[in-house]
């Protein structure tokens, strides 16, 4: 027995967990900074504050982390369907039994404990899609398999929106990179990215006219290249055309947006406009950031993130309390951890035997990936501002507790991953 | 196929993370314009105003403290009154005063403090102190305003006020900022980097509202501010203000100098004003009503006003034509009244005679033996430069140009040279007969009263002053002042020469100027008229006392009050008494001045 368990134990891939315990004590520290008052000073474990309650939270992700790894291995494969609607259910009823908080109703529970089903529901979808493509007839060159993989990412992605919540409905954008793993068209890949270029070059430049002389540059590039058919040609135009149609009615789309998306936009591209209003957030998140200089303040030591400046620094702007009292030094360090995750996480997927963990896998590198790259590119001014949380990092219960479950499972999966190709055969 | 994809996702996590990293490494380490607007942002630089020095008179009595005045502030948002007339009568502010600085507060910030009622005495504070209690978001700021306990020695005190634009552009080390406070004239502002002292500077941390952070890294960048250095002036404040009792309703000036040393004793100002009144808040108010005063009350008269010496010049005439060997004390020169009118006395006179009797044709004879020496055959070469021989003598007793005190605005009076005359009436075109009114003090002749009482000095020194001064030390110790009023000036005359001239100084008090004796005190004076063209001639007195061992030298000029005999050498004359003596046993002669009925 005990010659087992210490096999067992073996079998985890402490790199991981270990990684995954830096982050989440380097972010209980940095929520601490966020939220210390100098003049009155309180413990880090103190409950009233909330490194103090952080910290609570951190306890009842061990106790998760424990329930998984205790777990049956077998439970979320088998429970991977029913999961998915209890969280879809959950994501239904919330707008109608949950509590308001500026204007979104996102979080539903009793008393102080509150739990946010649209964080949740991430891992939900991530096994429900990792169940629907383990089948081997699931192939995604097919064009009805796609649209079954993208019906079961749409359904929380609508009932988000409805919150709503475009922030965390974007995330579930990030399963698109799982899906290029798994063998969906390049070119789709390749039309997304020319659609983002297209539109950030559409909103950047004034005269549009230069915008489509380029387009039907590099069309007439790619024609000149590739195989010369008909067929082939057309498409392209065609693509032309339509990218024509749609810069000239971004304008108006982007002015049908609500105003504050509209002008998360336009601060995107003009960071000096109106830094007391709309560019607010952006420029001060970067003044702390900028401030901390190459080795940073020193711990508790900032003044922008101190007093209020940035604002939701303990959540979705935690990096600045990072980048102005660790400096260039600490961010590089947190990035580094989080490239180094993310590497490990996508060995460990593919030393998977069976689809299901691979898939699963590949979905928390997704998620988590696209999470880091948009909450800190929006903190130094590379991307709109969009509520996400950084993983393992921002305060909140629901955020810490769906990472830390979303990456565990796949703990647990890859320490069974003899065992899961056994049972496959 | 999709054996390269993996590979390509590791590559895209690897270029993100390199974005980032170097979008971070130009925000933070390449671009240091972020840490100057946190710093902007978060870090308040609050100025801690020095405490100004205090002037002392030179009996150690003081003349110019700080007194605290306490302005009620108020913190909008923490501010709650349910009884607003009760508020009204405790803090003193009438309710419409009240709402206007209420919503001026609210419109500036709701967290940042503004001031509610302003310029709070301290007996009003102390009345308001246990009410403060009641009300939230109310808190007293203590500034100071000068004070005065004597409302004495206005014009040589000076006032403060507000810094205006022009000094503050002439502020090349950027010491002041807008609406400091600085030395505007006076002692106050010749002496305003002594009295100022040294900001302090704090530091300190403030969030997005505004609101109090604490301290910048617990006040390690925090510098304290140093008090100003106290000043010991050299006026003897009793004596001062003796002389503005004197000369109240007057217009003149009285200036008395401690031969010895060319300290000023007093500096009388007629008419003055009271400098409490341009201290806090009235000042702009009641300056401007300073300022429209026909009387001119701001003018500080002994060191602006100018005047002919009149007869008074005799005395440096007779010095220079011993000096040049043109007299001697045996001279005699007719009175000849048919060069110049002359009043009664005995004919001829010898030198000590023209003194006393302050012989007009005496004077108009012999400065005709001092300019035409007959150094050019030429009469008008001749005079030409007679006179401006003679002229560098006479700028060598302080007179023709600033003496150089302790104040700013000094005027120099004026001693004509060649070149006045040849402006007005041509080169070699003027001779002695066109100059010689200077010989008795008169014509294009301008002196100040400190210059002439800085002569009497000269007088009473025998030939040579100290430049006359208002301070005494500098934090208690005297050899801090300017090396220059330190510095012994001799005038080029002899000492022996006023031997005779004391004597006869001496003497002339019983013949003009008989109210100015004292029973018991050698007094040795001079009286003279300095003509005004516009009305009554200046009642002008110089003197020093006691003659063989002076303490102090004095100048009087009381303004449209006739012949000096009367007002001004009375005035001269008690002034002397209360310095010597400290208290005066003529009241009849006291009466007869405070009466101040000459004509």
């Amino acid at each position: 027995m005990r010659n087992k368990d210490e096999l067992y134990l073996n079998k985890i891939d402490w790199l991981t967990v270990g990684i995954y315990v830096c982050l989440v004590i380097f972010g209980w520290f940095n929520i601490y900074a966020a939220v210390y008052d100098e003049q009155f000073p309180k413990s880090i474990f103190d409950l009233s504050i909330n490194s103090g309650q952080q910290l609570i939270r951190i306890g009842a992700a061990f106790i998760i982390i424990l329930l998984i790894m205790v777990a049956d291995y077998r439970v979320f494969d088998n429970l991977a369907w029913i999961l998915y609607i209890v969280f879809l259910v959950l994501l239904i009823i919330t707008p109608f039994i949950g509590k308001e908080v500026n204007g979104q109703i996102l979080s539903i529970g009793v008393g102080s404990f509150r739990i946010q089903p649209s964080e949740f529901a991430k891992f939900t979808t991530a096994l429900a899609l990792a169940k629907y493509m383990e089948r081997p007839s699931f192939d995604l060159s097919q064009i009805k398999h796609q649209f079954q993989a993208v019906i079961i990412i749409m359904i929380p992605v609508i009932l988000i929106m409805l919150q709503p919540d475009t922030g965390t409905a974007m995330v579930y954008f990030a399963f698109f990179i799982m899906l290029y793993r798994e063998g969906m068209p390049q070119y789709y890949y390749a039309l997304g990215l020319a659609l983002v270029a297209v539109s950030l070059l559409a909103l950047g430049i004034e005269n549009n006219l230069y915008l489509v002389i380029g387009v039907f540059a590099v069309i007439g590039l790619l024609i000149l290249m590739g195989k010369k058919r008909l067929g082939r040609i057309l498409t392209l135009l065609g693509i032309g055309v339509l990218a024509v149609v749609y810069i000239y009615s971004l304008d108006y789309v982007v002015s049908k947006l609500p105003e504050h998306q509209q002008n998360r936009i336009m601060v995107l591209f003009n960071p000096d406009l109106d830094p007391l209003g709309v560019g607010w957030n952006v420029t001060q998140s970067k003044i702390a950031i900028g401030s901390g200089g190459f080795w940073g303040k020193g711990y508790l030591e900032g003044t922008q993130t101190k007093f209020d400046f940035v604002p939701e620094q303990h959540t979705d702007f935690i990096f600045c309390t990072l980048g102005e009292e660790f400096g260039w030094v600490g961010s590089t360090v947190v990035i580094i951890l989080f490239c180094t995750l993310l590497i490990r996480l996508i060995y460990l997927a593919e030393r998977q035997k069976n689809r299901f963990s691979r898939i699963y896998g590949y979905c928390v590198v997704s998620i988590l990936l696209f999470h880091v790259m948009i909450n800190i590119s929006m903190t130094i001014g590379l991307f709109p501002v969009v509520g996400i949380p950084l993983p393992f990092f921002s305060y909140g219960g629901s955020s810490l507790w769906s990472f830390t479950i979303l990456l565990f499972i796949f703990i647990k999966l890859d320490s069974h991953r003899i065992q899961l190709l056994g049972r496959m055969n | 196929m999709n054996d390269q994809r993996p590979i390509i996702l590791s590559i895209v996590v690897v270029l993100v993370g390199l974005i980032i990293v170097i979008r971070l490494f130009s925000i933070q380490v390449m671009d240091d314009s972020f840490l100057k607007r946190a710093e902007r942002n978060a870090i308040q630089r609050v100025v801690d105003h020095p405490y100004r020095g205090l002037v002392y008179d030179r009996t150690g009595k003081i003349m110019v403290y700080n007194n605290p005045i306490f302005d009620l502030m108020v913190i909008p948002r923490e501010f709650n009154v349910k009884d607003t007339t009760r508020f009204c009568e405790i803090f003193q502010i009438s309710k419409e005063q009240l709402i206007e600085n209420y919503t001026a507060a609210r419109k500036y910030s709701s967290v940042k403090p503004s001031p509610l009622v302003k310029q709070i005495s301290t007996t009003d504070f102390a009345r308001i102190q246990d009410y403060l209690i009641d009300y939230p978001g109310l808190f007293v700021m203590t500034r100071s305003v000068r004070s005065y306990p004597q409302p004495s020695a206005a014009n040589a005190l000076g006032y403060i006020g507000e810094i205006s634009a022009t000094q503050l552009e002439r502020d090349t080390v950027r010491y002041y900022r807008q609406g400091d406070y600085v030395g505007l004239s006076g002692i106050e502002g010749f002496y305003e980097k002594t009295l100022r002292g040294v900001k302090g500077v704090k530091y300190k941390m403030v969030n997005v509202r505004g609101v109090d952070k604490g301290p910048f890294k617990s006040g390690e960048y925090d510098t304290a501010s140093v008090a100003g250095n106290n000043i010991t002036s050299t006026i003897d404040l009793a004596l001062q203000e003796y002389g503005e009792l004197l000369m109240a309703g007057k217009r003149g000036s009285v200036v008395a100098i401690e031969p010895k040393t060319g300290e000023i004793l007093a500096m009388i100002s007629a008419p003055t004003y009271d400098p409490n009144v341009l201290t806090g808040a009235k000042f702009g108010a009641n300056y401007m009503l300073l300022n429209r005063d026909e009387s001119k009350p701001l003018f500080n008269r002994p060191i602006m006003a100018m005047y002919p010496p009149g007869s008074i010049f005799k005395v440096v005439q007779s010095l220079i034509g011993l000096q040049m060997g043109v007299l001697t004390p045996n001279t005699t020169l007719s009175c000849n009244r048919s060069l110049v009118a002359c009043h009664n006395h005995p004919n001829p006179v010898n030198l000590f005679g023209a003194i006393k009797y302050s012989c007009n044709p005496y004077y108009h004879q012999a400065y005709r033996m001092m300019i035409n020496r007959e150094v050019s055959k030429n009469t008008f070469k001749d005079t030409e430069i007679g006179l401006n021989e003679w002229r560098e003598k006479v700028l060598k007793f302080g007179l023709g140009g600033p003496l150089g005190i302790d104040l700013y605005n000094e005027k120099g009076g004026d001693i004509p040279s060649s070149k006045l005359y040849d402006r007005v009436y041509g080169p070699n075109r003027w001779k002695y007969s066109t100059i010689y009114s200077l010989s008795i003090g008169q014509g294009e002749m301008l002196v100040t009263p400190l210059q002439m009482a800085n002569l009497a000095a000269v007088f009473a020194n025998k030939g040579y002053y100290y430049t006359p001064h208002l301070i005494k030390a500098i934090d208690g110790d005297p050899k801090k002042i300017d090396i220059k009023y330190r510095t012994k000036i001799d005038v080029g005359v002899d000492a022996h020469h006023f031997d005779m001239v004391q004597d006869a100084m001496a003497e002339a008090i019983y013949g003009t100027a008989a109210r100015a004796a004292i029973k018991d005190i050698a007094v040795a004076g001079k009286t003279g008229t300095a003509q005004n063209p516009q009305g009554e001639d200046h009642s002008v007195f110089v003197a020093f006392a006691p003659k063989e061992d002076p303490k102090i030298a004095i100048a009087v000029y009381v303004e449209n009050a006739g012949w000096g005999g009367r007002a001004a050498a009375s005035t001269a004359s008690l002034m002397i008494e209360k310095y010597i003596r400290g208290y005066i046993t003529r009241e009849a002669l006291e009466e007869y001045v405070l009466i101040g009925k000459f004509m």
